[in-house]
């Protein structure tokens, strides 16, 4: 019997990853950057400026761009 | 350099300038192994699979090392550059979001194909993944240019006070911008040229060496005519995109030839040295040494050896002239008091939006309307602000056209010896191998010629995020230029770690050779 679709893409990654050699490497390479990028530089110095709701936001935009509006 | 927007823009330079070592040889090298595997489906020779699959493999190293790069640089839009993210609105976000919808879903699911799959699937499916692969991956590209483009022009918006930015108007005139496409096909035909470079480097390493030398031939016969077809298509849109910065972006090209008094049959500067004490307003001579085609900017500019190119000066006077008439445009005084008035506008709708004065707000509204084209004068205060460095834009445009130049020869010469004189490939001056020695040092020669371009790009542009509408002092978030400096080095560790691994395991896997594979 056939395994269903799931089944069949779930053997195929995971035997296209078992079967890496230089790949292996490529990968951890992809994994330690992945979590410099998403783990430490975004949590820890890319803190979005803005925050708030979506009209928080255009008024802190407001403040910033409108000469004469930020005292 | 002191400030944040110095700090910000050099942190953007240098995360896009690596991001950008990878993203053409994608591109380019993509195209390559699908023509490759093409030639194996179509022929079933096992030779054409080896020459295939090793290709492939080094278009993985690079896919693997350089995916994700450019996500950084949608950090920094968040955080360095706040005002522009929220200004530009959905009309930045929609492309950037389309982008990332089919670099993942569409690039990702068959590049595992493309990896994993030789095995698995039939060598036509295969083949077709390889090719969806190659395809994924420039269209991707189209989204991000096309983002691109409409910061150099923007179309298809239109501002919202209540919102404090832009709203897409127009999907179809953002997405099909003149400007975006020729910017697309310039950028995507210049990067099959930095593929077909890549590989003759590569395969002339075996020729230098002595052994896979059959593979290195039949690699440099494909990789030349994708490098060929590259960088002759990509002069052409090259001639497209001068006539759209002619139109669009006239300062630009001023600054790309060092131009400040336009004339009738303006000369195109083949080679020359910028006086850096030119200004626009004095009358030092604008060039130390300058070797010059005649008429050659006019026809590059206006395909017309007759027509008036307007300088800096003009420009900033307000001149132009078309079909030998004198056109007046809007002076850069004009713009600036113009701006002031986009921005008053636009303080008095904020006050009579805070008391519930609809009537007043109606009335700043149109006001912001007629003046809003100049909105980002407003900021300056001298006409000097919104001119661009005039010897950077010059310098990087005339490396990359003499590159250019080089390459078309240096590609040219080597398909017809890989066809002709296979022979000559080969041959040595003084113990030298020649062709493999100009091979090899032609890869970093067409880096550096695609890094000119964009810098001729974004530098060019200057001082705008969005011209004419944003400049980058208002773009730029409220953060300490310490904050930026330290993330600056950080990504100056990071990229350099990622680029030397990624020459590594590439310099690697040539030594170990297609055999190995």
């Amino acid at each position: 019997m056939k395994d269903n679709i799931f089944l069949r893409i779930w053997h195929f990654y995971y035997e296209g990853f078992s079967s890496m050699t230089l790949g292996r490497t490529l990968w951890a390479i992809v994994l330690v950057k992945l979590f410099i990028m998403f783990a430490i530089l975004r949590v820890f110095f890319f803190q979005p400026t803005l925050t708030g709701t979506d009209y928080e936001k255009a008024e802190q935009v407001r403040a910033n761009l409108v000469i004469g509006e930020k005292q | 350099m002191e400030s944040v927007v110095d700090w910000s823009r050099a942190q953007f330079a240098l995360t896009a300038c690596y991001h950008w070592m990878f993203v053409p040889l994608t591109l380019g090298l993509g195209i390559i192994v699908a023509l490759f595997e093409t030639i194996y489906y179509r022929t079933r020779n096992q030779e054409w699979l080896k020459i295939c699959q090793f290709w492939a493999m080094l278009f993985g190293v690079n896919f693997a090392i350089g995916v994700a790069t450019g996500i950084i640089l949608e950090f920094e839009f968040g955080t360095n550059w706040s005002n522009y993210s929220w200004f530009v609105g959905d009309i930045f976000g929609a492309p950037l979001a389309i982008e990332g919808i089919f670099a993942f879903f569409c690039e990702s699911t068959f590049f595992a194909v493309m990896m994993f799959g030789w095995k698995k699937f039939s060598a036509g499916q295969h083949l077709a993944a390889t090719w969806l692969t190659a395809i994924g991956a420039t269209f991707s590209a189209w989204w991000i240019l096309v983002a691109n483009s409409w910061m150099q022009y923007p179309v298809g918006m239109e501002f919202s006070p209540e919102q404090m930015r832009n709203v897409m108007t127009d999907f179809w005139a953002v997405a099909f911008s003149p400007v975006a496409v020729n910017k697309f096909l310039h950028t995507v035909q210049a990067a099959w040229c930095l593929g077909g470079v890549f590989v003759l480097g590569v395969s002339s390493w075996y020729l230098l060496k002595g052994h896979n030398q059959e593979f290195a031939l039949k690699s440099i016969k494909v990789g030349g005519i994708v490098g060929t077809i590259g960088i002759l298509m990509s002069m052409l849109t090259g001639d497209g995109a001068a006539v759209q910065v002619t139109k669009t972006q006239p300062m630009k090209l001023a600054a790309m030839e060092g131009l400040y008094e336009g004339q009738e049959g303006t000369p195109l500067i083949g080679f020359g040295i910028v006086n850096p004490d030119k200004r626009y307003d004095n009358d030092e001579e604008a060039m130390l040494f300058e070797i010059s085609i005649p008429k050659g900017l006019s026809l590059l500019g206006r395909h017309d050896l007759n027509a008036f190119i307007p300088g800096v000066k003009d420009i900033v006077e307000g001149k132009d002239m078309i079909d030998g008439e004198v056109i007046n445009t809007v002076p850069y005084a004009e713009r600036i008091e113009r701006g002031k008035m986009a921005q008053t506008a636009l303080r008095q709708y904020s006050s009579a939006r805070k008391s519930g004065d609809k009537q007043g707000m109606q009335q700043a509204e149109e006001k912001l309307r007629e003046h809003y084209p100049f909105f980002g004068y407003g900021y300056f205060e001298s006409v000097d602000e919104a001119i661009p460095n005039v010897p950077a834009v010059f310098y990087m445009f005339h490396i990359m056209v003499i590159l250019g130049g080089y390459l078309l020869v240096y590609l040219c010469f080597s398909l017809f010896m890989a066809y002709r004189k296979p022979q000559w490939l080969t041959v040595r001056w003084k113990g030298i191998m020649l062709f493999p020695a100009v091979a090899l040092l032609s890869i970093p020669l067409v880096w550096i010629c695609h890094q000119c371009g964009w810098g001729v790009a974004e530098m060019g542009r200057q001082p705008w995020t969005i011209q004419d509408i944003l400049p980058v002092q208002a773009a730029i978030s409220s953060l300490e230029s310490s904050q930026v400096m330290l993330t600056f080095c950080l990504f100056a560790l990071l990229f350099t770690v990622l680029l030397i691994a990624e020459v590594g395991i590439m310099i690697k896997q040539i030594k170990k050779g297609p055999a190995q594979e």
